[in-house]
């Protein structure tokens, strides 16, 4: 098993967070991981993104060509990303800030209004685990829990109070994924 | 009879490799004199500079470092981060501290490194031949300021007393000479008062002297001796410009 | 951080290599911010409180170098760390640390140039690490890490290379190495059996006074030193040389990279092998010594060996002197910031395993 996932959005909407909480989870379930954040220029309001790469086996080339799965916020990230879609990956957007646009055929789509679904909670930035949430339930990566696990290790002292709000979004992305599939 | 005037036990008896007339043996000899009198020397390290003080290390007899032209601040912070009881001094000329060095020794005051610094000015390169230095007084002849130092070309002698004492950092401040048996005692209670700034651990101290070099000068040593009392000293005014003593 | 035996820690290879330091003894950092190696300063400015050493944000890489160097010569473990631009400031104080047979450990996680450049991965400080990048005939000892782990396990090593000869310590990473978060293990620990520092500088109590310099104005003497330090260097060559050989039994190719193209290149072996075709791989890991006599000897029974590199070909040229021509060296190098893809060197493979070079070669 290998899993080459690109992670992108709006600086501020947490796509660093959720790489390095999966990554983090992945990690505890002794899988092999690498995950390489852009860095440097990009300011707040950019694209941010990440590349995640989890296997079985031993990781090589920590640059993904090719990925199995994108997780994409904002419309800039996906026009920034498409060209890295290949048949049969997977394609999960934040329909919330990206409507219409053109995707290939042979790539599995979930649109996820993950921004509304979030604020509906009441906290805006939970968009991410509402969009892990939605991921997990299709790929299922990671075991819940241990993910949790690790959030509830980030999210300590004053923001303490936000794991439950987090925990939530998580469980709505699943519902969503799940309520579509029947 | 008991010698009353003696060669201190810090220097070392070899022959010199400095001109005659050259400031630099006598300060070599306060440094070992105030040494012996603090009884320091096996706790002290000592820097030597790029310039003619390059083999400061021939006749001082204690544990001692080169550093590149301009860094003995940087390498005796890193000498003293490692060694915070000992006490550690850099000598350096006026190129290496107020030209190529700049940066080093303005960090250094600011950081408030609990190091000693003895400055040296000459007003010129020495072991290069002579040339144009930061320190160089105005209209004065070298070997890169045929016509002397001019200062629409080459810019103004660089008083480096008055900017350090402006520097939060740094504790004790002082200017002195070597032209008088008087101003060579002043010279001894300054430096003195350097190391002592910094056993009591109050912080950075540079004591800059005023010294000679008859040769680049092209001057008899007598003659150097009164160009500083006369000349030099316009520039440069002798005396205290900061101390931790009278500021508390 | 908690440093239980065993516990992984998700970490960049700027974290890794910066923690690392700490448990492997470094008590003295000095640094100047620059990107892409940043987290490290950022991790000792945390831990070096921690742990009773110095932490100083420096006014220039220059003032770095040199407090490393004042702190190496009181006998302290310490280290500086920079990125291209940053490094090429520092080359006159390494000189002066090799000349000064000062031990330190310099990490320079390169970044794209010349100038300025990019901040991107780049491998071209190659020929600046291993050839002695400032004046005088010397070299530091390069060591190159291929992941995080590697970044790690390779600091300590350094810090008991340095301090074992002497010597400056270079770990030449780039960009892609110090910013990736991979798991991490410290299980090593820094060397017992180390002789003391005698020539250290601490106060000349109850011995003879050490001095600690480079300069030698009588002629004669430079020359006599220059010899004894070309013989420790001799002595680095037939010791220390590391490196990881993969599948060179019965290759046709060999491939030669190091640090994050060796990650690269593995993959390609993994992706051949699918395509039956033979390639094998040797992965120097010191750069100097660089492993001169495997690449020697591999190159006999070779087609042909190619290099690769995140440079326009400099590595290439120790790999053509250890090959002295038993079989050609082709090269495939991307500049600027350019990573190779393993697709476009496996393409360049299939294009060298087409032409029968050998053949003219060994008949030559």
């Amino acid at each position: 098993m290998t899993e080459k996932v690109i992670l992108a959005g709006l600086g501020g909407q947490g796509m660093m967070l959720l790489g390095r909480l999966i990554a983090q989870a992945v990690m505890l379930e002794e899988k092999n991981v690498t995950f390489f954040p852009s860095y440097g220029t990009e300011v707040r309001g950019g694209t941010a993104y990440y590349h995640l790469i989890v296997s079985n086996e031993e990781i090589f080339s920590p640059v993904i060509e090719e990925a199995d799965t994108l997780i994409m916020m904002n419309l800039p990230s996906y026009l920034k990303f498409k060209g890295f879609l290949k048949p049969n990956s997977s394609l999960f957007l934040n329909s919330s800030m990206i409507d219409k646009v053109d995707v290939p055929e042979s790539v599995n789509i979930f649109r996820i209004p993950a921004t509304e679904i979030a604020n509906d909670l009441g906290n805006v930035v939970a968009s991410n685990m509402v969009m892990l949430g939605a991921y997990n339930a299709v790929k299922n990566l990671i075991s819940i829990p241990t993910f949790l696990s690790c959030l509830q290790n980030v999210l300590q002292g004053k923001k303490a109070p936000f794991f439950r709000v987090n925990k939530l979004a998580v469980e709505r992305g699943i519902d969503f994924v799940n309520l579509s599939k029947k | 009879m008991e010698p009353t005037y003696k060669k201190p036990e810090t220097l070392i008896d070899t022959p010199t490799h400095y001109c005659p007339g050259c400031g630099h043996g006598i300060v070599h000899r306060l440094i070992a004199e105030i040494i012996d009198e603090l009884d320091i020397k096996e706790k002290t390290i000592g820097l030597a500079p790029v310039g003619c003080a390059v083999l400061a290390y021939n006749y001082l007899d204690i544990d001692m470092c080169e550093a590149a032209h301009g860094r003995p601040p940087a390498v005796a912070t890193g000498i003293k981060r490692v060694h915070p009881d000992n006490v550690v001094f850099s000598y350096q000329g006026d190129g290496d501290l107020a030209a190529i060095g700049t940066a080093e020794i303005i960090h250094t005051a600011n950081r408030g490194e609990n190091i000693t610094v003895i400055f040296v000015n000459n007003a010129v390169y020495g072991m290069t031949n002579g040339q144009m230095a930061p320190t160089t007084l105005l209209n004065q002849r070298t070997l890169t300021t045929p016509q002397g130092r001019d200062p629409i070309a080459d810019g103004y002698p660089l008083r480096m007393c008055e900017i350090l004492s402006i520097i939060d950092g740094s504790r004790f401040i002082a200017r002195t000479s070597i032209t008088s048996p008087k101003n060579i005692n002043k010279a001894k209670e300054m430096i003195k008062k350097g190391f002592q700034t910094q056993i009591e651990k109050r912080g950075f101290s540079l004591i800059e002297v005023l010294s000679t070099c008859p040769v680049y000068w092209h001057m008899t040593p007598c003659e150097s001796m009164k160009y500083i009392d006369d000349q030099m000293t316009k520039t440069f005014p002798l005396g205290i410009f900061k101390d931790w003593e009278i500021d508390n | 951080m908690s440093t239980n035996k065993d516990q992984k820690f998700l970490l960049t290879g700027n974290e890794a290599s910066a923690e690392a330091a700490i448990l492997a003894g470094c008590r003295y950092y000095y640094g100047y911010p620059i990107t892409p190696q940043n987290e490290i300063m950022t991790h000792m400015s945390i831990r070096m409180p921690q742990v009773g050493g110095t932490f100083i944000q420096v006014e220039s890489e220059l003032a770095a170098i040199y407090m490393v160097y004042g702190s190496a010569a009181a006998g302290g473990r310490t280290m500086t760390s920079s990125s291209s631009p940053g490094i090429s400031l520092k080359q006159e104080g390494i000189s002066y640390l090799a000349g000064s047979e000062l031990p330190c450990v310099i990490i320079n996680m390169q970044r794209g140039g010349p100038g300025l450049g990019d901040i991107s991965p780049a491998q071209s400080d190659y020929f600046q690490a291993v050839k002695g990048g400032g004046h005088g005939d010397y070299h530091t000892i390069v060591l190159a890490p291929s992941s995080v782990q590697e970044a790690a396990d390779l600091v300590f090593d350094a810090f008991d290379l340095a301090d074992c000869y002497t010597n400056p310590v270079m770990i030449l990473g780039d960009a892609q190495l110090g910013q990736m978060m991979e798991p991490v293990i410290f299980d090593k620990k820094q060397k017992t059996d180390l002789s003391a520092k005698t020539w250290a500088l601490t106060g000349a109590r109850g011995r003879k006074r050490n001095i600690v310099k480079s300069f030698y104005p009588v002629k004669g003497e430079l020359e006599v030193f220059n010899t004894k330090l070309q013989k420790k260097y001799r002595e680095v060559e037939a010791e220390e040389v590391r490196y990881e050989e993969i599948d060179t039994q019965n290759a046709d190719i060999v491939i030669v990279a190091y640090g994050t193209s060796a990650r690269i290149c593995r993959e390609v072996l993994r992706d051949a092998k699918k395509k039956n075709l033979k390639i094998g791989m040797i992965r120097p890991i010191t750069l100097w010594p660089f492993p001169s006599v495997i690449i020697g000897r591999v190159a006999e029974r070779v087609q042909s060996m190619l290099t690769v590199e995140m440079s326009a070909g400099q590595m290439i040229e120790d790999v053509r002197l250890s090959v002295n021509g038993k079989c050609p060296v082709h090269f495939y190098g991307r500049t600027g910031g350019g990573i190779p893809s393993p697709k476009e060197i496996l393409n360049k493979i299939i294009e060298l395993s087409t032409i029968k070079e050998k053949v003219t070669c060994a008949t030559s």
